[in-house]
């Protein structure tokens, strides 16, 4: 494809006659304008949800990858000799920087939601939670074991089981996104190459007197590209600020509520990544058109 | 040059103010000088022949046009006039020996040169298309805009040139609306608006009567004594006569695929 320097100058520049010669085209500038519009409110979702699964991914890994619990699980009786053998076992277990037992209160406060605050905890089967912050080198499988030997009641939770699943799936979820987003451009891209080219054979008689009378291809091809890349860029621009609109009136639940549903939006910088999605659906229309008009235009002399 | 100026505007019952009839001339003219080449032709073709993929349409053709000459092309229908023609604007290349414009090789000539030589070359065609959605006043202006001088084709010379081809009332009409003497004359202003070397005429009296055909002619006729390069295409044998009277013209025959000087059995 050629475009170079000096036709892009005359792009930029703009020419009002030029625009002139090639005719109106009523209901089709309005379908591309509204296909680019709800294309990029599309694509504000798309990246608000890849954001938004990108953070969530990070929280998640960061949070959980350095902790694990610890549930005793034994007669009431045993129950505090028990904790106080893991904790031993604990102590001695390469990987582990902190392991404390909660106390009653603390494990009343975390049952609270659920049976009320007045729980006589003492005579319920309630197991013990040994909270621990791990490090490098900690081993969930060898710990495991050892207290399979040492503390019957003892049950490993290094959060592992689910927490790999959900980080893994809000990972993907961050790909997905962008492969949304990159999926939307690629149809933009198409979706004008198909409204250039049907431009340009509904308009085959004008070209042809265009070059005629003198026009150079870049002229003619000018003609065509300022329009769909005008089109392209404002009708995607009104699609962002709408979408931005709705992604901005969606629930936020708060800091420390990790909800994905409540996660979904922009923060700080990430509310200028929607602002590309005009800009590169300009780009893409102006080489989409630039390449069909070029094609277009190869066949006459 | 009063007579025949005075013969274009005879539609128009007043007189042109001789200042702008001069005005017109001498930007014309302007252009000739640009491009004169002494003693080589705007267009050379030499031992050109052209197929369309079949057999040989025009056979080892060898045509010099010299500055300032007039010359006519004639031939049956189906001859090849136009595709002679095409040679010579550079819309076709030959498939055998040279085309030169203004001495550049045709085959040496990129798409924009071709678009640039095609300002030095007004070219009224067989089948004349305008864009429908433009004014005629715009329509003769194209050559001007496409070329980024639009500036120029709001001024004076637009409305001179039009009341030379006696179409200033029909400015603001729109193509579809023009007679087909109206259409010729549109295309004949549309040619000459960038003060081409060279005129080149396919048919230019094909759709309409004797009496436009010979105001047609009479302009012609007038841009050969600008001093541009005309040759038109005819086969139309009535009108190269009707010329005998008014210019020193050469007549070109295309038959068997040849070119030949033709005689005075016109
Ligand atoms: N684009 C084309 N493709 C194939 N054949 C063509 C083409 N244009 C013209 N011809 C053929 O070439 C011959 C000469 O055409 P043309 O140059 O238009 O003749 P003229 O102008 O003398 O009537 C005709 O037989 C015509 O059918
Ligand atoms: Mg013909």
């Amino acid at each position: 494809m050629k475009l170079d320097l000096a036709q892009l100058r005359a792009l930029l520049a703009g020419d009002r006659q030029a625009d002139r010669v090639v005719p109106p085209s009523g209901y089709t500038a309005q379908l591309t304008l509204f296909a680019a519009g709800a294309m990029a409110f599309l694509a504000v979702f798309a990246l608000a949800l890849s954001l938004a699964a990108g953070r969530l991914a990070e929280r998640w890994g960061a949070e959980l990858a350095h902790t694990a619990t610890l549930r005793i699980v034994a007669p009431a009786d045993q129950r505090a000799e028990q904790t106080a053998a893991a904790l031993a076992v604990l102590e001695t277990t390469p990987g582990v920087a902190e392991a404390r037992a909660l106390t009653d209160a603390e494990q009343a406060a975390l049952l609270a939601p659920w049976f009320g605050a007045d729980l006589p905890l003492d005579t319920l089967p309630v197991p013990r939670l040994i909270e621990t912050k791990t490090e490098s080198g900690f081993d969930p499988t060898g710990l495991s074991l050892r207290l399979a030997a040492e503390v019957p009641g003892a049950v490993l939770d290094d959060h592992g089981r689910w927490r790999a699943p959900l980080v893994s799936a809000a990972s993907r979820l961050r790909v997905l996104g962008w492969v949304v987003a990159l999926l939307i451009v690629a149809a933009v891209a198409a979706m004008v190459t198909l409204a250039a080219n049907a431009a340009l054979a509904a308009n085959a008689q004008v070209i042809a007197v265009l070059r005629l009378v003198g026009a150079t291809d870049s002229y003619i091809a000018n003609a065509f590209v300022r329009r769909f890349t005008l089109r392209a860029l404002s009708g995607s621009a009104v699609g962002v600020i709408v979408g931005l609109l709705a992604v901005w009136l969606m629930p936020t639940g708060s800091a420390d509520a990790p909800g994905l549903l409540t996660g979904i939006g922009f923060r700080g910088a990430g509310w200028l990544v929607p602002l590309m999605v005009p800009l590169v659906a300009g780009l893409v229309a102006l080489l989409a058109t630039n390449t069909a008009a070029r094609r277009a235009l190869g066949g006459l002399t | 040059m009063a007579t025949i100026w005075l013969n274009a505007r005879a539609e128009k019952r007043e007189l042109p103010k001789r200042a702008a009839g001069n005005q017109i001339e001498t930007r014309l003219m302007l252009g000739h000088n640009r491009g004169k080449n002494e003693g080589t032709g705007v267009i050379e073709l030499e031992n050109v022949a052209y197929s369309y993929g079949g057999g040989e349409l025009l056979s080892d053709i060898s045509v010099k046009l010299a500055p300032g000459s007039f010359h006519f092309l004639t031939g049956p229908s189906g001859a090849g006039k136009t595709t002679l023609l095409k040679l010579c604007y550079g819309a076709l290349l030959p498939t055998a020996g040279h085309v030169r414009l203004f001495e550049a090789d045709v085959r040496g000539l990129n798409r924009d040169d071709v678009a640039l030589i095609r300002r030095r070359i007004g070219v009224v065609h067989q089948d004349v298309q305008f864009l429908d959605h433009l004014p005629v006043a715009d329509n003769i202006a194209l050559p001007l805009t496409v070329s980024g001088r639009h500036a120029e084709a709001g001024g004076s010379d637009l409305n001179e040139l039009m009341g030379w081809v006696g179409l200033q009332d029909r400015a603001a009409a729109l193509p579809p609306e023009l007679s087909g003497g109206e259409r010729q004359r549109a295309a004949l202003a549309r040619a000459v608006i960038m003060s081409p070397e060279v005129v080149l005429a396919d048919e230019p009296t094909g759709n309409v009567d004797w009496d436009m055909s010979q105001r047609l002619l009479t302009l012609l006729v007038e841009l050969n004594r600008m001093g541009k390069t005309v040759l038109i295409a005819t086969h139309d044998l009535s009108l190269i006569r009707a010329a005998k009277a008014q210019v020193q013209a050469r007549v070109l025959r295309i038959a068997n695929r040849r070119v030949q000087l033709a005689g005075a059995d016109l």
